[in-house]
């Protein structure tokens, strides 16, 4: 008998010495997953659409529209696609929506895991490896079309400054310099930001970009939502700095996203 | 075919848990207070690399004392118990008692199961939202479990403690009343001073976010110390 086989579920097994979550869940038989039968065809799922990151003078600004759309469809207007990863980063989703999330909460919980069982937190970086190999893990299903894209950015702690990663289906991970955005609307919002973008931009003007840029991505993109006045459904906005993750208040983005959307042409 | 000798099941069972019980009387005491915002965890540690008390999860704190190789791999079960729990259903579903439950369970077994029992003792708090919801369990060596509340202390000389605090034990009183009176208690059961370095300290705070473990740096018991 192992002292892993006791009545009480207590997963006390001297022989599994791991810190990681999801080798975790795997011993158990029990990670994520999802079979997809090559030969049937798949509904339309919802999909997440454009977020984005920039670095600024404190550190870096997250923002994502609140649109995920199944087809033609609009499938959900309040969708929440930035998400803190832990007290030090935070990660952003576009792409099939139900699995994104899904990733998210396990590499939400792989970090909580190892900061617990380890005592200390994971560095930057090692949190964008860990998160483009969950990235890598999906590739089978981007061949039906089940795309994960996420962003990561976050405060590094040991060199002190704001550092953002894009990925790609493979499990590519790339560190970006100024800005970074991903989803449908993702090229558009690029291009807004690459012609405003300054270094060391103080946090006001960073916010303002990162809702602007948003804005122009749902003036031409239909999978991208703007702000929705009437409704109140403002984009998602956080930063990360030396002070940690904060999500801006609900009233603060829609103040910005009103003098944003007073100023467009 | 030779027979074992046989041994009645009560010298057994009073042989082992002597075993445990010195093994744990030799290791240093943890100390709980509850104190206004929450509760206090704190004992002696000389570079305290190797933490005796532990954030499980959202809520809920870990303290060990005895063995440290038993009661970490004890803790380590703990963390993964609660992470695998709030991940499967809500971060709400990870209670104290169901953790103490497990504890109690597990411990129960290796201490008639195996070949020598846990020299251990685990305490178990949590806080919620109101000085009510406050929930404390020790657990020991043989699996069993006690709820305790408002201080008392774990390990070591413990009933001495235990005496120790309630003379100077005020309900809802601030942390750094609760850590002077938890720091003076210990230094009174040692009959010795302890440096503020060599103290680890927890709280779990009510007033903060929905992780609630914080350590108390050596700053803050300094400053409480006068």
């Amino acid at each position: 008998m192992t002292v892993g086989d006791r009545g009480s579920g207590l997963p006390l097994d001297p022989t599994f010495p791991d810190s990681s979550f999801l080798a975790l869940l795997e011993h158990n038989g029990i990670q994520p997953t999802w079979d997809v039968d090559t030969s049937g065809v798949l509904p339309d799922v919802p999909d997440g659409t454009t977020v984005l990151a920039l670095r600024y003078r404190d550190g870096v600004a997250m923002a994502g529209d609140r649109r995920a759309t199944a087809g033609n469809v609009i499938a959900h207007r309040r969708v929440k696609k930035v998400y803190p990863a832990d007290q030090y980063a935070a990660v952003a989703i576009s792409g099939t929506a139900g699995m994104a999330i899904e990733l998210i909460k396990l590499f939400q919980t792989e970090l909580e895991h190892y900061e617990k069982i380890e005592g200390s937190r994971l560095s930057l970086e090692g949190k964008a490896n860990y998160l483009a190999r969950l990235v890598r893990g999906h590739l089978p299903l981007a061949f039906q079309g089940l795309v994960i894209v996420p962003l990561l950015c976050g405060y590094d702690e040991r060199d002190q400054e704001g550092r953002l990663y894009t990925f790609d289906v493979v499990g590519g991970r790339y560190e970006e310099q100024d800005y970074a955005t991903t989803g449908s609307g993702g090229a558009e919002a690029r291009s807004f930001l690459k012609a405003i973008y300054r270094e060391d931009l103080p946090e006001a003007d960073a916010l303002n970009a990162a809702v602007e840029a948003l804005v122009a991505a749902a003036e031409e993109d239909a999978a991208t939502g703007g702000p929705d006045i009437r409704r109140g459904i403002y984009p998602n906005l956080v930063t990360v700095t030396a002070d940690g993750f904060r999500e801006i208040e609900t009233e603060q983005v829609g103040d910005i996203a009103a003098s944003v959307m007073e100023g467009r042409p | 075919m030779s027979m074992p000798f046989y041994v009645p099941p009560e010298q057994l069972m009073n042989d082992r848990a002597e075993f445990a019980q010195k093994g744990i009387a030799r290791g240093r005491p943890i100390v709980f207070v509850e104190y206004a915002a929450g509760v206090l965890l704190i004992g002696e540690n000389p570079g305290s690399s190797l933490h005796k008390l532990s954030e499980i999860y959202d809520r809920v704190a870990f303290a060990g004392v005895g063995r440290f190789n038993e009661f970490e791999s004890l803790r380590v079960a703990g963390v993964r118990y609660a992470d695998l729990k709030g991940y499967s259903y809500g971060r709400g579903d990870v209670t104290a008692k169901g953790l103490a439950n497990a504890y109690s369970q597990t411990m129960g077994q290796i201490f008639t199961h195996e070949v020598k029992p846990y020299e251990v003792e685990v305490l178990v708090a949590e806080v919620g939202d109101g000085p009510v919801d406050t929930s404390i369990f020790r657990i020991r060596y043989d699996g069993n479990l006690a709820t305790e509340h408002d201080f008392g202390a774990i390990g070591g000389d413990h009933d001495e403690l235990a005496g120790l605090l309630e003379a100077g034990y005020v309900e809802q009183s601030p942390l750094e009343d609760a850590l002077r009176l938890a720091t003076s208690s210990l230094e009174a059961s040692y009959e010795r001073t302890i440096t503020d370095a060599d103290y680890e300290a927890a709280v779990l705070d009510r007033n903060l976010d929905r992780r609630i473990f914080r350590r108390v740096t050596e700053d803050e018991i300094g400053s409480a110390r006068g």
